[in-house]
């Protein structure tokens, strides 16, 4: 038996498959996986993600703290509730975790981390703060987190929870959070559709799940979590980047914060070298044109420019087709033809740029 | 629950298996195994005419977490694939027996059918995996 959240009880009364995830007892689906993906993207859903690794920062030093283990500026959150996506480097430049900041006051930053990260995680935040003083790092087991995603998430969650919420929330733009006596809403997520991710006392977490229920908020499983987080063109640890590659190889330089120069950041000397001497790798998107389904770890050929290996391939539902991430060399390009091996075969796909879905539509030309 | 008709044969690898009027066998995938695959999204059938010996992978369903190889339930020649599932795949999820069937194969040697599993075995199996 794996770890269990709050909700375990619910999800198998509701019919889930279970599968262990990282140690985790979760569910798969409730029936059927593109169902609820397509529930997501037309109407609102809601999963458990619960085994996501909530850590409260205290403490005076905690902007410096963070603006010495961040990769992205934690100094761009000035207006309180502000979140940030940011990676947390080793000093070669390689991703530990990624993970969301949310900014809440000068004495109070909370994470939200990856699930089967948080042992070496939390190690490395204790390491840091305990050389540093000045900051407490708190983890948070007894808090769950349920994500509602979806075109009508907001309005089923103030149906359920209460019209109360609708005055502090109604108007937040993505990216931001507000606390609300025990219960935690931001605005943020894994699927490229509006909603909320709710953080609340685990006790509490199966009465709101239940009242979401009730209002129509369908049960979402993790293999509709992936394929939604992959058409949105978002990463996933462990699979897109890891220890083993930098930000800059990973789709994600966006998130890493350059300026200001003297902002020294634990992983920055080995990503300016690596910049400097031109990044050998880089993710693209994939869009599959024959027929057939890509899988992570097959081999892309890319003619002159060399080989490539998928790092998320899956069946795009809203799509109706096959994409993929990939690691390629840097000289490929976006709308060039490139081939995958498929079981000894060789299929026809694309180099695309991604997002591949926001807010429901197709990003394909 | 899963159903497993009586009328026909099965393989410890979760396909089914029907005896034709004129001595071909229609296969497929039980209603088991589309359960645990979920929603497929891609299918390749073998070609017409390429022969298999039993217990050979000769076709792959993909649903969308993962590809499962599909194995000739007995030796023989493929005769008919059903192409409908090109375009529809998830007609094995709506019905693993009916129009979801996979493939006719003509057997080499008709006694062959006689080693499958008739339906209570093939219930007995999946009762024994799901503890």
């Amino acid at each position: 038996m794996g770890h269990r959240t709050s909700l375990y009880d619910t999800h198998v009364r509701m019919g889930a498959k279970i599968v262990d995830f990282g140690g985790w007892d979760m569910p798969l689906h409730y029936g059927s996986q593109v169902e609820e993906h397509h529930k997501v993207r037309q109407d609102a859903g809601m999963f458990d993600v619960s085994h996501m690794n909530v850590v409260d920062l205290k403490g005076a030093n905690v902007r410096p703290f963070l603006s010495l283990l961040m990769a992205n500026n934690v100094d761009k959150l000035k207006t309180p509730g502000k979140a940030m996506y940011t990676c947390m480097l080793n000093a070669k430049g390689g991703v530990i975790d990624d993970l969301i900041v949310y900014y809440m006051n000068e004495q109070w930053f909370r994470l939200v981390m990856n699930a089967g990260t948080r042992t070496k995680d939390l190690a490395w935040l204790d390491a840091t703060a305990r050389e540093m003083g000045g900051v407490s790092v708190l983890a948070r087991p007894d808090l769950g987190i349920i994500a509602v995603q979806g075109p009508n998430a907001r309005e089923k969650v103030y149906q359920a929870l209460g019209e109360a919420l609708r005055p502090a929330t109604e108007k937040l733009k993505p990216f931001f959070a507000t606390n609300i006596g025990e219960l935690f809403i931001a605005t943020t997520g894994y699927t490229g559709e509006d909603g909320f991710e709710l953080i609340l006392p685990s006790k509490a977490a199966p009465y709101s799940w239940q009242g979401l229920a009730e209002v129509g908020v369908a049960p979402i499983g993790l293999g509709a979590r992936d394929t939604l987080r992959l058409e949105a063109g978002m990463n996933l640890y462990g699979h897109d980047m890891d220890e083993a590659t930098t930000p800059l190889e990973s789709g994600l330089a966006w998130t890493v914060g350059w300026d200001p120069a003297s902002r020294n950041f634990v992983g920055r000397d080995a990503l300016e070298r690596q910049r400097a001497q031109g990044v050998p790798r880089k993710l693209v998107g994939l869009a599959l044109d024959d027929k057939g389904v890509l899988r992570d770890h097959q081999k892309v050929i890319c003619d002159a420019a060399g080989e490539g290996e998928i790092t998320s391939g899956s069946y795009s539902p809203t799509l109706g087709r096959s994409i993929a991430l990939a690691r390629v060399p840097a000289a490929v390009s976006v709308g060039s033809g490139c081939e995958v091996e498929v079981r000894g075969r060789r299929l026809a796909a694309r180099v695309v740029k991604f997002p591949f879905v926001r807010n429901g539509k197709s990003c394909l030309d | 629950m899963s159903e497993t008709p009586k009328d026909l044969r099965y393989t410890k690898t979760h396909e089914w298996v029907k005896t034709m009027p004129d001595g071909s066998v229609a296969v497929g995938i039980t209603d088991h195994a589309q359960q645990l695959l979920g929603d497929l999204v891609f299918i390749e059938l073998p070609k017409v005419g390429a022969e298999y010996a039993a217990g050979k992978e000769c076709a792959v369903v993909e649903s969308v977490k993962a590809a499962s190889d599909i194995y000739a339930p007995v030796s023989g020649k493929i005769v008919e694939v059903n192409t409908r599932l090109g375009d529809a795949p998830e007609t094995v999820n709506k019905g693993a027996y009916g129009d979801g069937w996979l493939f006719r194969m003509q057997p080499r040697n008709p006694d062959d059918l006689k080693s499958l599993l008739d339906a209570a075995a093939y219930a007995a199996l999946v009762e024994a995996e799901g503890h």
